[in-house]
């Protein structure tokens, strides 16, 4: 009765491909002896050299890699008291917080960007990574806010309420119990605040200084005026370590649900 | 008693309030604030120079009405519509499949559409520059194959931004139609095959109906974005297409005119949140939760 899914498997096969082409494409190009891509000159690994030699982006790197630690840091931190917040009150107008912290999901990053400028200046807030920490730690919230909130909404009260009944205070029935059970949200949340941080052009091209560039700005800076193989080299480091971050997360995710099912 | 279950209640509240109060503060200082901004901005007059004066009018929307912008509204919400119906047609069948795939399956395709989705966006759009560049990849291949006799030099062009950018927010499409086929009650496709639907009257009247919020979901998270993503316009269109986004971009770092800048986003901002309420319309969900 049931027939072989050829059609949908192709489907599925040939969407992968397209999907990693670009990708695959850039990886090669970045092992390429030659300056200019239409050319291929044979392998080298000149452009990895030429890459960690290079101050522009090594700034770069350090900038994007402490701006992405602190405003997911900064996110976690907010988000997930605010979702236990948010799950244990019951008051008017908690609903429309709950949305109005959502909000930088559901609104072009542009208009971010946009607003995040504007206000900036009329605060008089001097351009620079303080800039960049508050707009990114803005868009990253709602990424924690969401996992933990999803966490909390499966997990069982009585396991609190057990804790208090037992005489822990609360602060010690939070780290015993709460905090164990929803720390795979909080991890979850704030890798993909990190990624999304690491990853944004927009929002960081509005708010950055003259002094301080992160990794993707120097990038699109590169691609609209001229690029050169450092950043093939640059964009499959890159990868690489998104490769591991993703391994990593779903890694972590298979112990909480593990855990979950053991429980 | 009493008195006391009152005081725990009031100290219950406090703590509440002390967790919940870095997010409402940041939200209200950080999120409310700027757009209120922006708002009051958006009325306020440009300075002759640069910066902007306090002075009320209604001008920078009226600016909106001149040909020049109304056709970029126009231009971007037919690139929108475009890319979303590409968007659909592809990503559909695509979360459709996969959630139809073994368990185990299932879970390789999703780690392998996750991960383009948290690669940079920037060297994804470096790719397709690598392959429609005049004597590119692409080229190169066509001319091979002799399906041409000169290079199509498709960098800079109105295909080259589609391509870039449904290639770019296809994932967030699979993932919602993945995410709500895979939660979907089969036997009520069995029973409309029972009742004498054939395959297609079974999806268009009972699949589709059911996987109705993912798909919407899907089609939010593409329309929004794909008025606004400038950058891919920029890279892959070299400019030349010019889209809300880069009008807005232009404004406020080239012309230096915030108040019609804020006009254009508040503009952009209504297109959104009227997008939002359909969706709530449709789908019936009280909660950004179904969104992402």
């Amino acid at each position: 009765m049931k027939r072989k899914p050829v059609f949908s498997t192709v489907y599925l096969i040939v969407g992968v491909i397209l999907m990693y082409l670009p990708i695959v494409i850039v990886m090669i190009y970045s092992f390429n002896e030659s300056k200019i891509s239409s050319v291929w000159d044979g392998l080298s690994l000149k452009w990895y050299r030429e890459l960690f030699r290079d101050r522009v982006f090594g700034d770069a790197l350090v900038n994007s890699l402490v701006l992405g630690g602190l405003s997911s840091l900064a996110a976690a931190v907010i988000g997930t008291l605010g979702a236990i917040g948010t799950a244990r009150s019951s008051f008017r107008g908690k609903g429309v917080m709950a949305y109005i912290a959502t909000l930088p999901m559901l609104t072009p990053e542009i208009i971010l960007g946009m607003i995040f400028l504007t206000f900036f200046s009329l605060l008089g807030l001097p351009f620079g990574m303080t800039t960049l920490v508050l707009s990114h730690t803005a868009f990253c919230i709602p990424y924690v806010f969401m996992q933990v909130r999803a966490r909390l909404s499966g997990m069982d009260p009585s396991y609190e309420e057990a804790a208090r009944d037992l005489g822990a205070g609360r602060i010690r029935s939070f780290f015993d119990i709460t905090l164990p059970l929803i720390l795979p949200g909080i991890v979850s949340g704030m890798l993909l605040s990190f990624a999304m941080s690491m990853d944004d052009v927009i929002i960081s091209v509005f708010v950055t200084g003259v002094s301080v560039n992160t990794l993707p700005v120097v990038i699109y800076t590169q691609l609209k005026t001229g690029v050169t193989p450092k950043v093939n080299a640059l964009c499959t480091l890159m990868f690489l370590a998104t490769l591991i971050i993703v391994l990593l997360s779903a890694f972590l995710g298979r112990i909480g649900n593990s855990k979950k099912k053991s429980d | 008693m009493k008195n006391k279950m009152n005081r725990l209640k009031r100290r219950e509240h406090g703590a509440n309030a002390v967790l919940l109060s870095p997010m409402y503060l940041f939200t209200i200082v950080f999120l409310i604030g700027p757009f209120v901004y922006m708002i009051v901005l958006s009325f306020l007059t440009r300075a002759e120079t640069w910066g902007v004066v306090n002075e009320f009018t209604f001008r920078n929307y009226l600016k909106i009405l001149e040909p020049t912008y109304l056709n970029t509204f126009w231009e971007s919400i037919k690139l929108a519509l475009l890319v979303t119906a590409l968007v659909i047609l592809i990503g559909y069948p695509f979360g459709y499949y996969m959630a139809k795939l073994s368990p185990k399956n299932r879970g390789v395709m999703l780690m392998l559409v996750t991960i383009p989705f948290w690669t940079s966006s920037l060297m994804r759009l470096y790719g397709w520059i690598i392959i429609f560049r005049a004597n590119g990849l692409l080229d190169k291949l066509l001319m091979g194959i002799k399906l041409t006799g000169e290079p199509l030099k498709l960098l800079y062009t109105y295909p080259a931004v589609v391509v870039g950018m449904v290639y770019g927010l296809l994932p967030f499409m699979i993932l919602s139609v993945y995410s709500s086929v895979e939660k979907m009650d089969w036997t009520l496709v069995e029973a409309a095959r029972d009742l004498g639907a054939g395959p297609v009257k079974a999806f268009f009247t009972v699949t589709l109906k059911c996987t109705m919020p993912g798909l919407m979901t899907g089609v939010i998270l593409t329309f929004v974005p794909s008025m606004a993503l400038f950058f891919i316009a920029d890279i892959l269109g070299g400019n030349k297409i010019p889209l809300i986004g880069n009008v807005i971009q232009d404004q406020l770092m080239k012309v230096h005119d915030w108040p019609f800048a804020a006009a254009l986003s508040v503009i952009l901002m209504l297109m959104t949140t009227l997008m939002i309420f359909l969706y709530r319309k449709v789908t019936g969900s009280s909660d950004t939760e179904g969104i992402i």
